[in-house]
């Protein structure tokens, strides 16, 4: 279906990274936010909680980060898209309820602006260093999705994705971005409403007897019923069988948790996004995400003056892993260079996938501020130079 | 009415609150003796003589024993993560007015893990009718300390007698703001039925505490007998106070237990104070919030 145009600032603005954010969500219908206030996500919400009043809807700011993760996902079930946003210590906070969405199979959008930790770490300065967290953070077995914007029309764009992604999986999706593409201001183009694709919920259409809260009818994904509409249902974070009822045998903790991974594992090919560029012939791929990518495309474009066969992949969706893609690039090429704003995270995932078909080189910064080019640019170099694997 | 009660029993072969149970669920989970069940059907009573539609409660516990009650009630019910019912109830309010929305759970739950949640939603006035079932213990994990249990209790993780002092809930839910605050046993089930029955008059914040026993944990490890004894003890040692000023109705393990409705006031509830905010400050420009069911 179409956006709801009262959500939709059609036009060309100068904004940045958090307020794009804040219009996609308000683009793809978001009407609900719950928060509390962390640098440098809070002015996704200090813009919403203006906006929201002239479109129909609630801001609350809550009393911490564990109750904001709670409060949007009881508004889902009341029938609103909600959302929150936070950085590193919130997230941190956050993770239980993210384990709670996967299990409820609750779909909601939570927005990482990603800052230097660990702890209270670095509060006004960028990092990339909670990816792992944000696909392994919460206990046991589940999968979420996780995009990385790299400019705020990104932001803009790819929170409408997130919201859609959410609705159809009924997952909770991470929105990852950083405090640089957060902060930064550029040209951020709002189409109008009637070009703006809006996945809708999955509401159920069955009647109150035929309806199974957790049924599936073959696509994995249930058909969602809201409180008030007198289907009766039960949700739960205990393992449950179809009826939403508790039932803590393996068996059903099987079927179920395999569900859950699958219904995103099985489309991974259709979520799993990337921009690419001159992978054709290339001996070395640069593999980064968010403000990273920014900076390693003037290290490519230098690497490539010297004459070196250097290829782009720039993952907009880190989870799930676009592992396929990795594995084909490794039978062809000779290396992987990966830079990004930790310690070494995603760089695992592409080693992992390439599986000693390619050899994989990190770039590793503490966070903080950004690679200097050159860094980048020197390890291309070396890559280029090694032995294939 | 409790011949009515009985004969209708023996004639029909159900109880009157069966349309209120999943039934396809029981037998429940919780102990001989236990007070929850009885709460639950005083809940149910309420429901009953107060005529309210079911088909727009909602019912949300957090975790424990007290909540397991979201799992057996025919409504939609939420089982959420544990100290989070207020702020998933929160949330659920917000987003449909419309709704009733009852928080069903344990005093370990509602003030120890989610005390944060239970003052502020008091302090904004979220209309929300808040059940808390106190037994004094956390028992589903075996009978350790809580915020609520009385000095000199014997627990599993004080094997040799509470020291720390324990919450007087009403006080504290009053101080925070709520406009309605009643306190009974599970002795009391007919004045709790009309008591959450008053709760769903009101709009705004709605705290009810129900003391009960837990024979399994509390009372054995205390050597107060079982749940008849419990019944016994709070028939004899529980006053009827309405009005009481909260500040005196502390609990200890085994003295006189102040009952009755404590607190009935009126301010605006949350959604009242901003749609007047919201009104005075954008004026035109304030859109209502419909409803938001995306479909």
């Amino acid at each position: 279906m179409k956006a709801d145009p009262r959500g939709v600032l059609t036009g060309t603005h100068f904004i940045d990274g958090d307020h794009a954010c804040c219009e996609g969500a308000l683009a793809a219908g978001a009407r609900f936010a719950a928060g509390y206030p962390i640098t440098p996500s809070t002015e996704i919400v200090e813009r919403f909680a203006s906006r929201v009043p002239t479109v129909g809807g609630t801001f609350i700011q809550m009393e911490d980060e564990l109750a904001a993760s709670i409060t949007l996902q009881g508004a889902v079930w009341g029938g609103a898209k909600a959302f929150t946003v936070t950085s590193g210590p919130g997230f941190s906070l956050m993770m239980e309820h993210i384990g709670y969405a996967a299990m409820t199979e609750t779909p909601c959008v939570f927005v990482d602006v990603q800052r230097g930790g660990p702890s209270t770490g670095l509060p006004t300065l960028p990092a990339q260093a909670d990816m792992m967290q944000a696909r392994w953070g919460s206990h046991g077995d589940y999968e979420i999705i996780a995009l990385c914007p790299n400019s705020p029309q990104e932001c803009f764009d790819l929170t409408i994705k997130a919201f859609n992604f959410a609705e159809e999986f009924r997952v909770p999706v991470m929105f990852m971005m950083d405090e640089v593409v957060g902060h930064m201001t550029e040209k951020v183009v709002i189409p109008p409403a009637d070009q703006i694709e809006v996945f809708p919920r999955k509401h159920t259409h069955k009647s109150v007897e035929d309806y199974l809260p957790y049924g599936t009818n073959g696509d994995q994904v249930p058909e969602m019923a809201h409180a008030g509409e007198g289907y009766n249902f039960h949700v739960t974070g205990l393992t449950h069988d179809e009826r939403g009822y508790p039932n803590m045998t393996p068996p059903v903790q099987d079927k179920l948790v395999r569900r859950l991974q699958n219904k995103i594992r099985d489309a991974a090919d259709r979520i799993s996004l990337f921009e690419e560029d001159q992978l054709e012939g290339a001996d070395v791929v640069v593999v980064s995400y968010g403000i990273t990518s920014r900076v390693a495309q003037r290290a490519i474009e230098a690497a490539r003056e010297s004459g070196l066969h250097v290829g782009k992949l720039r993952l907009i969706t880190a989870w799930p892993f676009p592992e396929k893609k990795i594995r084909e690039l490794a039978a062809k090429v000779k290396s992987f260079v990966v830079p990004e704003l930790n310690l070494g995270q995603m760089v695992r995932e592409v080693e992992r996938a390439a599986a000693g078909k390619a050899r994989t080189f990190a770039v590793s910064h503490a966070g903080g501020g950004v690679h200097r080019p050159e860094d980048i640019l020197k390890v291309i170099v070396e890559a280029s130079r090694c032995q294939t694997a | 009415m409790s011949d009515r009660l009985i004969t209708d029993i023996v004639n029909a072969g159900v109880n009157p609150v069966d349309h209120i149970l999943r039934t396809d669920r029981m037998p429940h989970i919780w102990c001989p003796g236990c007070g929850i069940g009885t709460t639950v059907n005083s809940f149910a009573r309420a429901l009953i003589d107060s005529k309210i539609d079911l088909g727009s409660l909602a019912l949300v516990s957090g975790i424990g024993c007290t909540g397991r009650v979201a799992g057996y009630v025919k409504l939609d019910s939420f089982h959420t993560t544990h100290g989070r019912a207020i702020p998933f109830a929160t949330g659920l309010k917000l987003a449909n007015p419309k709704l009733n929305v009852v928080v069903y759970s344990g005093d370990g739950d509602l003030s120890a893990i989610g005390g944060n949640h239970l003052i502020h939603a008091a302090r904004r006035n979220i209309d929300l009718k808040v059940i808390c079932v106190n037994n004094l213990i956390y028992a589903m994990t075996g009978g350790q300390t809580a915020p609520t249990t009385p000095g000199h209790s014997t627990t599993s993780t004080n094997p040799y007698g509470t020291f720390e002092p324990s919450f007087n809930l009403p006080h504290l839910v009053e101080a925070a703001g709520a406009v309605y605050v009643a306190r009974w046993t599970t002795f009391h089930v007919r004045q709790l039925a009309r008591s959450i029955g008053e709760a769903f008059q009101k709009k705004g914040f709605s705290f009810i505490e129900v003391i009960s026993p837990c024979p399994t944990l509390y009372q054995r490890r205390n050597k107060l007998g079982d749940g008849l004894d419990t019944m016994k003890y709070y028939k004899e040692k529980s006053k009827v106070r309405h009005g009481a000023p909260t500040g005196e109705v502390g609990l200890t393990m085994t003295g006189e237990i102040i009952v009755g409705k404590f607190v009935d006031r009126d301010r605006p509830d949350y959604q009242t104070m901003m749609r007047t905010q919201y009104c005075e400050s954008l004026g035109e420009r304030f859109v209502e919030q419909e409803e938001m069911v995306c479909s």
